[in-house]
């Protein structure tokens, strides 16, 4: 499998979280999903995009550790490595 | 005595456009929402109502429940108003359906079948959940009284009203949002019923007519804001109507055939008016179920003659919604009763749109051609009743007081 970027794994995961209610220009690194209105059921189907595509699998305890979007984009980049 | 329970809001989304004034309207304009055998509600873009997040957490039967809610709310002057004019916990919420989210069903079944059942969603069961729509329009609303939906097939829609008519007479609850909502026109929906041979093969909904060979499925949602008569007087609320009697019965007979004598359905008429205190002479108007099968219109009419006395029954005028929206199952009952109120208010009595050929076993005044002006009997506030009949053998009759003028 190719390398992954972090520029990809956070178009993806901000396109993902987009398609979900918040504005794209409203998202960035720092944004935390409490403020984006992203609760665990989006997080659960964040968590199928991610495993379709990069194969990562994160898990129920894996989502509650994560606050903002950067954390999931670092998580994912980690595991696809 | 007992609390009355007052209408201050109706809302619809019906094959006949989004809005209550235009189901009526259109319908005794001689409108017919059918199109290809469905009343499918092709006016109705979820988008223009509701936000990314509600279209795509909610199965089509909870976003027509939330958007004739709106109007609902809006009509009874509670919307937008940030603050609700009751305690959030003495206002409940029911929103009944006969089938739930079967479109998110069909859907995520697929996704398993294609890319296993790890892909399917989890938004799954909270969109496909049959208490789905009930739960959007509370948390939406921040209603926080009881809360459930109601599952009784083709009369969900007329017990959920019942219910919560009930709810606000015993003291339980203040005020009521009530209704029923349903989306089935899928093609797993429209296998099923029509392998059981329910649907029309010819596409056309005449009911009471000698030709009627089945229903045409429908979707839409209708949605009823109750208060206690008292309350709303006090905040000043307009009154647009009455929950005034209701009445249910069960036909213990078979799965899908209604009793053919209409005993158990005359019943449950019976009780409803009794309930109302109102005898079948001061009937103005009857919204028929009137499925347009066979055998819903003959027991329906046997019904009628039994409850009502054979000449109260030959007196009153009897229309039914489904010659013009099809019929919408769980949503059926709360959209004609929205149906039934805008006639009361307006005094005009829509047609049974393309009844045209009289059986001879069904001899009733079932409102041929073209709407007529609704004749208040005793000269007071109108009333009328609305019934609804299911599979499964559920009867319910609920007798609606228009307000006076």
């Amino acid at each position: 499998m190719a390398t992954v970027t972090t520029e990809q794994v956070e178009a993806r995961v901000v396109e993902t979280l987009a398609s979900f209610g918040p504005d794209a220009d409203q998202i960035t690194r720092e944004s935390t999903f409490e403020e984006l209105d992203i609760d665990s059921l989006d997080l659960v189907e964040l968590a199928q995009v991610v495993e379709d595509e990069y194969g990562v699998v994160l898990k129920g305890e894996d989502m509650k550790e994560l606050k903002t979007v950067g954390d999931a984009v670092d998580v994912i980049v980690s595991r696809a490595e | 005595m007992r609390r009355r329970v007052v209408i201050t809001g109706i809302g619809a989304v019906t094959p006949l456009g989004v809005g209550a004034a235009d189901l009526h309207g259109r319908w005794a304009a001689g409108e017919c929402g059918i199109v290809d055998g469905a009343g499918s509600c092709s006016e109705f873009e979820p988008k223009d109502h509701l936000s990314i997040k509600e279209v795509r957490r909610l199965d089509r039967f909870s976003q027509l429940a939330l958007v004739a809610t709106a109007e609902a709310l809006g009509q009874a002057g509670w919307f937008p108003a940030q603050e609700l004019p009751y305690d959030p916990f003495r206002v409940a919420c029911i929103v009944a359906t006969g089938i739930g989210g079967i479109e998110t069903v069909e859907t995520q079944h697929d996704v398993m079948r294609d890319r296993g059942a790890k892909m399917v969603s989890p938004l799954g069961i909270p969109q496909y959940m049959p208490n789905a729509a009930a739960a959007a329009v509370s948390m939406k609303y921040g209603l926080r009284g009881q809360m459930y939906g109601v599952v009784s097939a083709c009369s969900s829609g007329a017990h959920a009203l019942g219910a919560a008519a009930r709810m606000i007479q015993y003291g339980d609850a203040d005020a009521a949002l009530a209704g029923g909502a349903e989306a089935t026109l899928t093609a797993f929906g429209f296998a099923c019923f029509n392998s059981m041979q329910a649907l029309s093969p010819t596409g056309m909904s005449r009911p009471f007519d000698a030709r009627r060979d089945g229903f045409v499925m429908g979707e839409g949602a209708g949605m009823l804001m109750l208060e206690d008569a008292e309350a709303a007087e006090a905040r000043g609320a307009t009154v647009l109507g009455e929950i005034a009697g209701y009445g249910s019965t069960s036909d213990a007979h078979h799965l899908t055939a209604p009793d053919p004598t209409g005993a158990p359905a005359a019943r449950a008429i019976e009780l409803a008016l009794r309930d109302a205190g109102v005898t079948p002479s001061e009937l103005s108007y009857v919204n028929a179920h009137g499925t347009s099968t066979q055998l819903n219109d003959a027991a329906e009419t046997a019904a009628l003659k039994l409850a009502l006395g054979e000449e109260s029954a030959r007196a009153v005028p009897i229309s039914s919604t489904k010659s013009a929206i099809g019929h919408l199952l769980g949503a059926a009952g709360a959209v004609e009763a929205v149906a039934t109120v805008e006639t009361l208010m307006t005094r005009i009595i829509p047609p049974t749109l393309g009844y045209e050929v009289p059986d001879p076993e069904l001899d009733l005044d079932y409102v041929p051609g073209e709407a007529r002006p609704l004749m208040p009997a005793n000269g007071g506030p109108p009333v009328a009743i609305s019934n609804s009949f299911a599979f499964g053998g559920h009867n319910v009759a609920l007798v609606l007081r228009g307000a006076s003028k």
